[in-house]
């Protein structure tokens, strides 16, 4: 178990604003997501943890040991902090073999149990064949295996992963959620991974915390957080919705319905608790559960008219983007019968939409 | 006139001296600049860098007062070594010495500097002690800028004229170095031995540039 309060301010240089980094986290067991965009301060999150960079005020408790404590003037080196750290390019050291790499972080073992140990996990991580061989004669998921192999022979408290499966192929992301999946049978303990793409989260997250300049906005499953964007601001970080603005027209608890306006249209959603008619709102709408179809003349009331500007097609999915940039998405099969159209009604159901204020 | 080649083993002996002298103190002293963040760091810096922008005879000057037979380390050398330092080649190797270690550190901190610290960092996270990140991973990994850091050092130690003038003196045969001597050909005339040694030592520290220049790669690995 991690508990981290973290606080930290630069102030503006030359070529950069002032940036405050001030999140508070736990995390049990498990993986768990820092997500975000780049300079949101998810990697300085994880260098405060690991130790390499000292935050101004706030506390790290890994277990029972203190690893900062602002108030108490402690600020354990990164050595005594037993925090696994996976680097974006692995840093595995160039002039080391894999097996001399592995040794380095096997020091903690006794020598006559060091060699042992290093066989067992280049075995473990099907190595064994190129522990003689120097990082730069190993393929990407080699090197991969192998810096996670090298940090946890150190025995780790906790796993920090920044960006893991940056510049890796589809196989070799899959290879590596599987085997961070793994670890926690065998080795039970937090992961916090960073990431800033969102598949990767929802492959992985059993828990995730959303990033935005410096503070963590929102946390949750992956999945439930998707579904319940708490602002605007976090529906636009997580970068898959279509943000229109919209006014709410009416609101019936009572029938669980309401009618919004976009636009010049009106369209129908459920109730939206803790929101008042006649209130701005920005709609979220999924570009999965949108539905189109060609149209001939006037829109069917209830859809919105649009030109389509191109299509992309999928293996599965076809990305529809029409004026104005608003995206959807259907199946292959269904897309075929309307390829030839142009004009489209669109039709946004109540399972399309997530309401978030202003 | 035979050439006296005394001088040149003379300076090839001293800049061997010198050289390993240097990289004993300067690369101790890079790392620390490098990597530790102090208050007066830049003074440091600049106190460092001193040697090499203030004319030659000014630190021979500073030298003889630190080290002259009146001086507390003077008398101390005197009394551990029975005889006094100015004046012997010791004094030369001390010269150049100082001659040499700012370019060392210099050139040192700047190849240690660019070692990707994500390794250090990773060194550091599996537990390893600073001295060990130092000797397993970072000077390993800056080895060839180092070399070549001290091949410039050997070069500069080799050259030096105005601080081993000042505190080895001009004694042929004892402290005279190779610079000096050139110098005294020149004055007594004795042009055929002053256009050998200029050649010999334009030729030996051309073939160390070219050696440094081989050694600094243009991008360590990483």
């Amino acid at each position: 178990m991690i508990t981290a309060r973290l606080r930290k301010a630069y102030p503006p240089g030359p070529d950069s604003r002032s940036f405050t980094l001030d999140v508070q986290l736990q995390a049990a067991a498990g993986v768990t997501v820092l997500f975000g965009p780049s300079g949101s301060g998810k990697t300085l999150t994880l260098n405060c943890i690991a130790g390499f960079e000292r935050p101004d005020e706030g506390r790290v408790l890994l277990d029972d040991a203190i690893l900062f404590d602002g108030a108490a003037r402690v600020f354990l080196p990164p050595q005594a902090r037993h925090c696994g750290y996976v680097f974006q390019n692995y840093a595995l050291f160039p002039h080391m073999t894999l097996r001399q790499n592995l040794e380095f972080g096997a020091a903690v073992h006794k020598s006559l149990e060091r060699h042992k140990r290093v066989s067992e996990m280049l075995e473990r991580f099907q190595l064994h064949d190129v522990g003689g061989r120097r990082p730069h004669e190993l393929s990407g998921g080699q090197k991969q295996r192998g810096s996670i192999a090298r940090a946890l022979l150190a025995r780790p408290r906790i796993l920090l992963l920044d960006e893991p499966a940056q510049g890796l192929d589809a196989a070799l992301r899959q290879e590596l959620y599987t085997i961070l999946r793994d670890l926690q049978r065998d080795f039970p303990m937090p992961v916090l991974l960073v990431t800033h793409d969102l598949d990767e989260a929802l492959e992985l997250g059993g828990q995730m915390h959303v990033f935005h300049d410096g503070h963590i906005v929102q946390s949750g499953q992956p999945q439930a957080l998707l579904d319940s964007p708490a602002t605007a601001a976090i529906a636009r970080l997580l970068g898959i919705y279509n943000l229109i603005s919209g006014e709410i027209l009416a609101l019936d608890p009572g029938r669980n319905t309401s009618r919004l306006r976009v636009g010049e249209w009106e369209i129908s959603g459920v109730y939206y608790p803790g929101h008042m008619k006649g209130s701005r709102v920005t709609l979220c709408v999924i570009p999965s559960q949108v539905r189109v179809e060609p149209r001939d003349g006037a829109p069917r009331p209830g859809t919105m008219p649009m030109q389509l500007q191109h299509a992309v097609t999928g293996p599965v999915r076809v990305r529809l983007v029409f004026d104005d940039g608003f995206r959807a998405e259907v199946d292959r099969a269904d897309w075929e019968a309307m390829s030839r159209a142009r004009d489209f009604s669109v039709e946004i159901p109540p399972s399309a939409l997530r309401l978030v204020k202003g | 006139m035979p050439i006296d080649w005394f001088p040149l083993w003379l300076s090839l002996r001293v800049a061997v001296i010198a050289t390993v002298c240097a990289a004993a103190i300067g690369i101790p002293a890079a790392y620390w600049l490098a990597n530790r963040d102090f208050r007066g760091k830049d003074f440091v810096d600049a106190a460092v860098t001193l040697p090499l922008v203030l004319p030659p005879t000014v630190v021979g000057f500073y030298l003889l007062v630190l080290l002259g037979r009146e001086s507390a380390a003077g008398r101390l050398y005197e009394w551990v070594f029975g005889s006094p330092l100015v004046f012997t080649w010791q004094a030369a190797v001390v010269a150049a010495v100082l001659h040499s270690a700012p370019l060392l550190i210099k050139s040192t901190r700047a190849a240690l500097e660019s070692v990707d610290h994500a390794y250090e960092r990773a060194a550091r996270t599996l537990g390893a002690p600073e001295w060990k990140v130092f000797w397993r991973v970072t000077l390993p990994l800056a080895r060839r800028p180092v070399l070549a850091a001290a091949a410039l050092a050997f070069a500069r130690s080799l050259g030096d004229f105005g601080v081993t003038i000042m505190v080895a003196g001009n004694i042929p045969g004892r402290t005279q170095t190779i610079a000096v001597a050139i110098y005294d050909a020149v004055e007594g005339g004795n042009g055929d031995a002053a256009r050998w040694m200029v050649i010999v030592v334009s030729a030996v520290s051309l073939a160390l540039l070219t050696l440094a220049n081989r050694l600094t790669p243009r991008r360590l690995p990483g």
